[in-house]
This record gives structure tokens, sequence and C-alpha cells, in this order.
């Protein structure tokens, strides 16, 4: 079992380096942190007051870019299929999606924040609060996207089905991340990752049971 | 579902298949001995792809009882090969998985006249290499029983010689096969089962 979960691991893993996915969350984060500046204007206190905000909210852009490249293409080539049909079960494959998703997503993530941030001139305690609330947030948002990817499998317009599911589910953790940039932050980063925990540790099940679901 | 006795390799009491709220087959009974071929006949639709996919434990048993290998393979009309990968390497994933060894991997291959091709990407693959290349990935699994889903489609006549050779094999190394297939795969079946007509019943 152990041997299965890491080839299926390291197999995602190689083809979301190979077919772009890694780069695709560090480039729309620092095209964002670019226009930014352009739109609000180059007040450096007002980019200041507002740059953690804007960098969680496309943090959570950037859990949407992936979610039609997740599960859809791994159900239409019968790969979920064959992993079943050796009894691997959907939690397991959800679980394995969960680990190499975040793998992905997540490093980069950081990196693309801390770029971002730098060029928004955020730095000192903002600038760690906000790597540090990412970072506890991001197995969360991983999770919400495989449980989203698992749901709308299948799905003619899926992405825009996706992105409807995401926003509500993600506002606890919109509020909480970017709540712990103010000064009372502590509380709002127990909280948030009281959240992502919590988002983790369904995704196993959730995402396991939809795919089974969604089964013909 | 229970690992089946050394006697039979798949035995079905009363079996219904149903698929999307549709039910397509009742009171379905099957006993399948090691190194014995079955053939499913019927008309399209009739629910011989759906049969398989419920042995393989794709669609859940909704009535009725079944023993089954706790290794089957499955091969049906989608090729589970990572289109960017090499045959050799999309073959080796499910390798790895099933803890075969190269050797067998090498003479599932053989089998499938693929050698040639192992270093070819598999979304270069003809409409027939493609049919060879799933057929090698259930050769190689190492199962008791294959559920094979028109395993001849695609394939010119020299292939469908391998198939057979490679089917006649299986049975003779103590493996069952279930198939549905349209061509005449040579081979000798134990049992011919016509699930005749669609007369599909709708679930209310």
């Amino acid at each position: 079992m152990i041997r299965t979960i890491i080839a299926v691991i390291a197999r995602d893993l190689r083809i979301s380096l190979s077919q772009g996915g890694f780069w695709l969350p560090l480039i729309f984060y620092i095209s964002a942190a670019t226009l930014f500046p352009f739109a609000v204007g180059p007040d450096k206190s007002l980019l200041l007051q507002t740059g953690g905000g804007v960098l969680w909210i496309t943090a959570l852009f950037a859990t949407l870019l992936p979610l039609d490249r997740l599960i859809q293409p791994d159900i239409d080539d019968g790969i979920v299929d064959q992993w079943v049909t050796r009894g691997i079960s959907d939690e397991v494959i959800a679980l394995c999606k969960l680990i190499s998703h975040w793998l992905s997503f997540g490093p980069p993530l950081l990196v693309a924040a801390l770029l971002a941030s730098l060029m928004m001139g955020l730095e000192g305690p903002p600038l760690s609060r906000l790597l540090l609330s990412l970072g506890l947030a991001s197995p969360g948002l991983a999770g919400l996207a495989i449980m989203i990817a698992s749901l709308t499998a299948g799905l003619r317009g899926a992405s825009a089905v996706g992105g409807l599911l995401l926003l509500p589910l993600a506002i606890p953790m919109l509020i909480f991340g970017a709540g712990s940039m103010s000064g009372t932050g502590n509380q709002a980063l127990l909280f948030l990752s009281a959240v992502s925990l919590l988002l983790t540790a369904i995704t196993p099940l959730v995402g396991g049971a939809a795919l089974r679901a969604g089964r013909e | 579902m229970s690992t089946a006795s050394s006697e039979f390799a798949l035995e079905m009491r009363g079996c219904a298949v149903e698929r999307g709220g549709r039910l397509l087959l009742r009171d379905f009974n099957l006993t399948l001995s090691c190194g014995e071929a079955a053939l499913l006949t019927g008309a399209n639709g009739v629910g011989k792809s759906s049969l398989l996919r419920m042995i393989a434990g794709l669609l859940p048993i909704t009535a009725g009882t079944m023993d089954r290998p706790e290794r089957v393979a499955l091969c049906d009309d989608r090729l589970a090969l990572d289109p960017a990968r090499t045959v050799r390497q999309a073959l080796q994933f499910w390798a790895d998985i099933d803890g075969q060894s190269e050797n067998r991997l090498d003479s599932a291959m053989t089998a499938m006249a693929l050698d040639g091709l192992a270093d070819v990407p598999v979304r270069l693959l003809s409409t027939g290499q493609r049919q060879r290349a799933r057929l090698a990935r259930t050769i190689a699994q190492g199962a008791r029983l294959w559920l094979l889903d028109e395993p001849a489609n695609g394939l010119d006549g020299a292939s469908v010689d391998l198939l057979g050779r490679a089917m006649a094999e299986f049975l003779r190394s103590g493996g069952a096969i279930l198939c549905a297939s349209h061509i005449t795969v040579p081979v000798t079946f134990s049992q011919v089962r016509d699930m005749g007509p669609q007369t599909a019943d709708s679930v209310s």
C-alpha cells in the first residue's frame, strides 16, 4: 500500500512539473502583484495597508487555477478505474491526490507570496505573518481544490461550477487569514489552523465519496 | 465479495447489474473454473461492459453474491497509460504498483510485440498499438482473472493471433477469462453466454 501511494504521488508530481502546474501559481501571483500598484496607485502606505489582503485573495484564485487538471484527466483516461480495480479505495486515491497537490501547490505559493510581497514593499512582521498564514492555510486550500475537483469531475463547465463552490467554502480561511495580518492576529491564526486542519482531514472522505458516486 | 476457493475463479449467483438507475441484468448466474474462458455475447447496450465493471469492483453489487479472486485485471476501452511517457515507462508505472518484476513486464511486452515501440511516447501510438499496450498492461498485472471488453478491437490479423496465444497461455497457467467480444478471438471458450437483445427495464 505504501509503495502504491508513493508511486501515485511521484507520478502526479512528475506530471505537474512537466506540464507547468508547478509554475502556474508563481506566475499568476507575480502578475497580480505587478498589476495591483498600477490599479490603486503607487502610494506606499496604501499598498502596505491593503497588500496582505490582496495577496490572500490572489492565493484563493491561485487555488482555482489547476481545478480541471487535478482529477478529471485521470478519470477520463481510466487511471482511477485501474486503481480501484486493484483494490485501492477511493479515499486513498483522494489522499494521494491531496498530498501530491499540496506538494506542488504549497511551496510555490509561499515562494510566490514572498516575491510578490517584496515587490509591494511588504516586509518585517507583516511579511512573516502573511507567509505563516498562507503556509498554515495551504493544506486546507489544497484539500478544497481536491474536494471540488472530485465533486465536479465529469460536469460540463466544471471550472465555472468549481469557482462557485470554492468561494463560500474558502471565506472562513480568508477571514481568519487576512485577519491574522492585523494587530490581534494570534487568535485568527489559531482559527485559521483549525479551519485548514478540518478541511484537510475531511478531504479524503469527501473526495473519495465523490469519486465513487461519480463512477458509472 | 471474498476470495474464491481454488476450484472456482469466479462464482456469481443471482446478481443484478444496474447502471445509472437502469436495471440491465437480473438474476445472473455464472461459474467460471480456473483455466476456463467464457465469452459474453449480445446486442450493444445489453450490459456486458457494465457486468465486467461490476466484477472489477467499479459498480456496486445491488443484488446477489459474488466470489472472485482478489487480483482481477480489467481491459476496457480506456488506455490508462500516461500519453506523455514512453510505452515502457507508462507500463512500468503499473508494474511498480502491481509489484511485478521487470522480467514479467518484458515478457508481456514481447507477447504483444511491443519491444520495438518501448521508447515511443504513448500519445503517438496507433489504435491497434494502443490496444496492444492495453493488453500488455493486463498481461503484466499478474491477476488470476482477466475481464476483457472487446480485446480484439482495432487489432490486425497478426495481433489477434498474438492475443489468442496470450489468452491460451494464461489459461494454461490456471487463469480464468471472461471476455466480451464481437470479433472472433482464436481461443477455446468453454462457455458462451448470449445476454440477448436489449431488454432493459427502468428502475423506479
